[in-house]
């Protein structure tokens, strides 16, 4: 009730202020534009790849939208991204925690890379033509329906006429994606799906506009418009499959906005990557990636070498340490001169052998390709065939002869390859992308479905790459103490998960962190230390682990990395699957073994650089296999491209996210898993599909060879089969 | 079948009436978020009074 009179007062209020003073009315507006006008005013973008309801959309745009200095907030819920107006001071950095605290994952977003996504020209213009065949085919359907049923003479001609005016127009405006791409492969010499499908457009308008001219019985634009229509359908939802795949692949293209903060006599600017030149200083801030081939030259630190090769165990770096673009700073802040950047760096580098990879791989050849090859020229045999025959058993009728070609071209109507591929796409990459998996190629399903062994990379992929602490029942309880309390003033990823323990940590004085080395304190007058085991003075263990020295004995606390949820799952359904399983890891053996004894996967092999991981796939898949690869790191672009079909988490770099086929959106790894299950049930869908329309073929085509299919024949025939494959197309669980 | 002359142009007019407004909806960007627009409509955000 409370709330019902606030709402009220609040609105009275704003009604009664401008009639009291009608001067002050003009006041706001003018303010208002000022404001509007305001150079200050900032769009961001920003991708949420865990938004999937309409309770979600509201408690983004509100919990965004209550923030100082937001104007406004809007969900687009298809691409799963949010745009905010804000004031300038607002950044997507301040937003995230915001987005993290609603509970959504949220990445940064280039606006600029996106504009071009968001007006949408072609997808737009193919709804247009596809809005244009529809109303002619209504329209033209209602006139044809009465010549169907009888209606004669004079009435049918005006019908003819009236179904011209409305049907030529429409096939020279919708039909032109078709007679553009028809021309293209003509022009190379080849025979694509779109030249038969031009044909019989032209075709098909050209012998009913000579019928209707000598008042003829049969005209055939109704077949004509509704070709156009299922066709461009099945095109729209192709075109619209693909927009979204590409606009959430460049989406992650620009989840990593490239800044460096460069360092010119003292004063720091934060500049875009490619400003920068050889011999120029950039500081790497704890935590920060990165962004060039360097040398150290200032600071003491610890780098995550993990997405460059694999290894789990970070290294250590000080002055004259060499660092590659794409490792991770961890403990302190280090001053990195430039040695190359942008194209020469060793990112690019690898991007280059990626290049190789490509260049080298078969093209995969679709399903739709096959059957288009085989079908072009056998529909134009079969039309020609009939022109010839029916020209020599007529005795020269041209009109009839074309008819009757015109008529074949129109019934063996590709639509189960322009309408049913499509639609059996849709379907499948739209339920992966809810359950959180991108499909960015087309013909990745149906690789995906002929997948018999699946090559794991280790960290970052079946691990998430932060460590958990495994023998904290071995460490007495008191030492385990001073070890919590040390981690807590470090963010090194180990201290961050030695942090978490549930341990009453005791009081340290003077804790202070040794970048590059560990962290010391004093406890009771006496030097404690946790870090590496040369500075610690400890033995080094072989797997993963920190070590604390306390009361002159060594501890060493053994880590493992933590694994990715739904990994367990994952691997379990795909050996009951029957597919053989490798682990294949740049990391050392300790670690690899435990990891795939975790698992349960027996055939492990650790070490491996790039090329080797590379070559294990192209061995394999010269023995015959068709191999998965799912991987994360730089080290594994070169196998994921050489791969039969690959899989990358969105949280790989960009090189691994543009070489691999399908991107695993959320954290889960579990729906890979669904992956290869709903894989073969699309594939099985599409070749069902071309089994039911070549049934529709096997009984219509005859018929219009030996002259007697009518238009009504061909109208039905084309929309039942339309609509069959649609349909199957739908069952798709 | 002189209604012929009246009732084809009115029909054609009714649809083109209809192809006009799909023409204003692609221009009017109702087709950018599909998913989003039909959760939107649900929502109970803003039912008791108008979004300010």
């Amino acid at each position: 009730m409370s709330l019902a009179e606030g709402h009220g007062g609040g609105y009275n209020a704003g009604h009664v202020s401008p009639s009291a003073c009608p001067a002050c009315a003009a006041a706001p507006s003018a303010e208002r534009l000022a404001e509007l006008a305001r150079p200050t005013h900032a769009r961001l973008m920003l991708s949420l790849p865990g938004a999937h309801c309409a309770a979600c959309m509201s408690t983004v745009e509100n919990g965004l939208q209550a923030l100082p200095g937001v104007q406004s907030a809007r969900v687009n819920l298809t691409l799963r991204r949010v745009s905010v107006d804000a004031d300038a001071d607002v950044t997507a950095e301040s937003l995230i925690p915001v987005l993290a605290g609603l509970g959504y994952e949220a990445h940064e977003l280039d606006p600029g890379l996106l504009s071009a996504t968001e007006t949408d020209k072609q997808g737009r213009d193919l709804l247009m033509r596809l809005g244009v065949a529809g109303f002619a085919m209504m329209n033209v359907m209602l006139l044809s329906v009465a010549v169907w049923s009888g209606a004669g003479d004079a009435t049918r001609d005006l019908f003819h006429w009236i179904s011209a005016a409305i049907a030529l127009p429409t096939v020279v405006f919708a039909g032109q994606p078709f007679f553009k791409s028809a021309w293209a492969s003509l022009r190379v010499g080849r025979l694509g799906m779109d030249v038969p499908i031009s044909l019989a457009l032209v075709l098909a308008s050209g012998i009913s506009l000579f019928e209707t001219m000598y008042s003829g019985h049969h005209a055939y634009f109704d077949a004509a418009v509704m070709l156009t229509f299922f066709l461009l359908a099945g095109r729209y939802l192709d075109h619209r499959t693909r927009a979204v795949a590409r606009s959430a692949a460049e989406e992650l293209a620009a989840l990593e906005v490239p800044r460096a903060t460069r360092v010119v006599d003292g004063v720091e600017a934060v500049v875009s990557i490619s400003a920068l030149a050889v011999g120029d200083i950039v500081r790497v801030r704890p935590g920060g990636r990165m962004p060039v081939d360097g040398v150290v030259i200032h600071g003491a630190s610890e780098v995550d070498r993990s997405l460059l090769t694999g290894e789990s165990l970070p290294a250590q770096a000080g002055p004259g340490t060499l660092v590659a673009a794409g490792e991770i700073n961890l403990t302190g802040p280090l001053m990195v001169r430039v040695t190359a950047a942008g194209r020469d760096s060793s990112l690019h580098r690898m991007a280059d052998l990626v290049a190789v990879a490509e260049s080298a791989k078969t093209k995969y050849t679709s399903l739709a390709e096959r059957a288009a090859r085989a079908y072009s020229p056998l529909v134009h045999i079969l039309s020609f065939g009939a022109f010839g025959y029916w020209m020599w058993a007529t005795g020269g009728d041209l009109r009839f002869a074309v008819n009757i070609s015109a008529a074949v071209l129109i019934i063996t109507c590709p639509c189960a390859l322009g309408l049913a591929v499509p639609a059996v796409v849709t379907a499948a990459s739209g339920r992966l992308f809810r359950k959180g998996l991108l499909i960015k190629d087309g013909t990745a399903l149906e690789r995906l479905a002929e997948v018999d062994h699946v090559v794991f990379d280790k960290t970052g992929t079946l691990t998430l790459g932060t460590p958990k602490p495994m023998n904290l029942d071995d460490v007495p309880a008191e030492v385990l103490a001073v070890a919590v309390a040390l981690a807590q003033g470090s963010s090194h990823p180990l201290a961050v998960a030695l942090a978490g323990v549930d341990a009453e940590p005791v009081v340290i004085d003077a804790i202070h962190e040794v970048p590059g080395y560990g962290i010391e304190g004093r406890m009771a007058g006496r030097l404690v230390r946790l870090g590496r085991a040369e500075w610690v003075g400890a033995v080094p263990a072989a797997q993963t682990a920190t070590y604390l020295s306390v009361n002159g004995q060594t501890h060493a606390i053994l880590f493992a990395d933590k694994l990715r949820p739904g990994a367990e799952a994952a691997v379990a359904a795909m050996r009951a699957a029957g597919l053989r399983l490798t682990l294949l890891s740049g990391d050392s053996d300790a670690p690899v073994a435990e990891l795939a004894a975790r698992l349960g996967i027996d055939d492990w092999h650790a070490g491996k650089l790039p090329v080797e991981k590379s070559n294990f796939v192209k061995g394999l898949q010269d023995k015959g296999a068709h191999v998965l690869m799912i991987g994360d790191g730089l080290n594994d672009t070169a196998a994921l491209v050489q791969a039969h079909v690959s899989i990358s988490p969105a949280s790989a770099l960009d090189a691994a996210r543009t070489a691999s086929d399908i991107v695993l959106l959320g954290q889960d790894m579990a729906p890979v898993a669904d992956a290869l299950r709903i894989a073969k049930q699309a594939t099985r869908r599409i070749r069902e599909n071309f089994g039911l329309s070549a049934a529709y073929n096997v009984v219509a085509v005859p018929l219009a060879l030996v002259g007697l299919a009518t238009p009504l024949l061909a109208a039905a025939a084309m929309s039942l089969s339309s609509i069959t494959v649609s349909l199957n197309a739908l069952r798709l669980k | 079948m002189e209604i012929l002359a009246i009732l084809i142009p009115v029909s054609l007019l009714l649809g083109g009436v209809g192809l006009v407004a799909f023409f204003w909806s692609l221009k009017s960007k109702q087709y950018d978020d599909p998913d989003g627009d039909a959760a939107r409509i649900l929502k109970t955000d803003y039912d008791d009074k108008p979004k300010p």
